[in-house]
């Protein structure tokens, strides 16, 4: 076997942005679905919110490359 | 192309690594004639001509070729520059119309037979367009609020209690002048590395199987399969993130505009 841990650790650190991006979505998605015409307010909200939460996996991305 | 004579031959499978993005010069030793380098000046040859085409002779009953150009125009213009930004979008409707259709087509390099190769999975071409989106948004948001403005905007929220400004005023310029241009850069960065390696995964490994014994041989058609398979999931996320990328332009730019954020 050969490889790094880090990708290992990348792995486990992206579990919490994927559950969070799902969770954003899910809302998202929970929102439209509930009152269709609240899409534009809700779109840039949850593509920001969408955005902070995968910046962190962004992170260990890089870290794994990097360290 | 260059990863089609890097195959395994006879020692043991060698798989994909960001190795294989470095590609070698195609011009004697000068290091800026890269494939990505001329991938970006087609990409450009390719949009400049496309969308000259599709504008010359515009009729009120629309070509073909204008309706296609026409309505690409209208989703960067109606969904994304006037849902986001509201009043006061046209001006920025040419920078988010340049920033989708050139990412869009540099990704779709990607899994273009042939070209097969995603400008965007080398690093530096989108740090230049998070660096370009970066100058825009804080020029944008310090020429409609004053400089003082903006930036007192930025590291004391309003609204909020006088003791949340310890964690919050450092949280806030860390997300304004870092962590928003880096993620927005590596977010496409890492989107097109993944997606290119995944592909590379299978159909590399399609072909060393194909090299093996009988019952391997066998195999490697799943292989194939799925990698065709993943051809199509990667147009989907190749045009996902150009969307993403101008969505988020869009949104930090209308930040910027805002009154309050």
């Amino acid at each position: 076997m050969e490889g790094t841990l880090n990708l290992v650790g990348f792995g486990l650190a992206a579990i919490g942005p994927g559950i969070a991006t799902g969770l954003i979505f899910a809302a998202y998605i929970n929102g439209v679905a509930r009152q269709p015409e609240a899409r534009s307010v809700l779109q840039p909200i949850a593509f920001l919110g969408f955005a902070l939460a995968e910046a962190l996996a962004l992170f260990g991305l890089v870290l794994a490359f990097v360290l | 192309m260059g990863n089609v004579t890097r195959s395994s031959g006879e020692g043991g499978f060698v798989p994909p690594s960001s190795a294989d993005f470095e590609l070698p010069p195609i011009f004697g030793d000068n290091a800026y004639t890269t494939k990505p380098i001329f991938l970006v000046f087609l990409s450009i040859i390719l949009i400049s001509v496309f969308f000259i085409l599709a504008s010359r002779r515009a009729a009120i009953v629309p070509s073909k070729l204008q309706f296609a150009g026409e309505s690409i125009y209208s989703f960067v213009r109606n969904d994304l520059a006037r849902d986001v930004i509201g009043h006061d979008f046209l001006r920025f409707v040419p920078y988010l119309f340049t920033l989708f259709t050139f990412i869009l087509v540099n990704n779709l390099f990607g899994i273009i037979p042939l070209l097969q190769f995603p400008t965007m999975s080398r690093v530096s071409f989108p740090y230049v367009l998070a660096v370009t989106i970066y100058l825009v948004f804080h020029y944008v948001g310090i020429r409609k609020q004053g400089a003082i403005k903006y930036f007192k905007e930025i590291m004391f929220m309003p609204g909020v209690p006088k003791a949340a400004y310890i964690l919050i005023t450092p949280l806030e310029i860390l997300t304004f002048f870092v962590v928003r241009p880096a993620t927005l850069a590596l977010r496409l960065f890492a989107n097109m590395f993944a997606g290119h390696l995944l592909l590379l995964v299978f159909i590399l490994g399609g072909e060393h199987l194909l090299q093996g014994v009988i019952g391997l041989k066998l195999i490697s058609p799943f292989a194939f399969i799925i990698g065709i398979a993943l051809t199509f999931f990667e147009f989907m996320v190749q045009c996902l993130q150009a969307y993403i990328f101008t969505l988020l332009a869009a949104l930090y730019i209308a930040g910027a505009l805002a009154d309050e954020h």
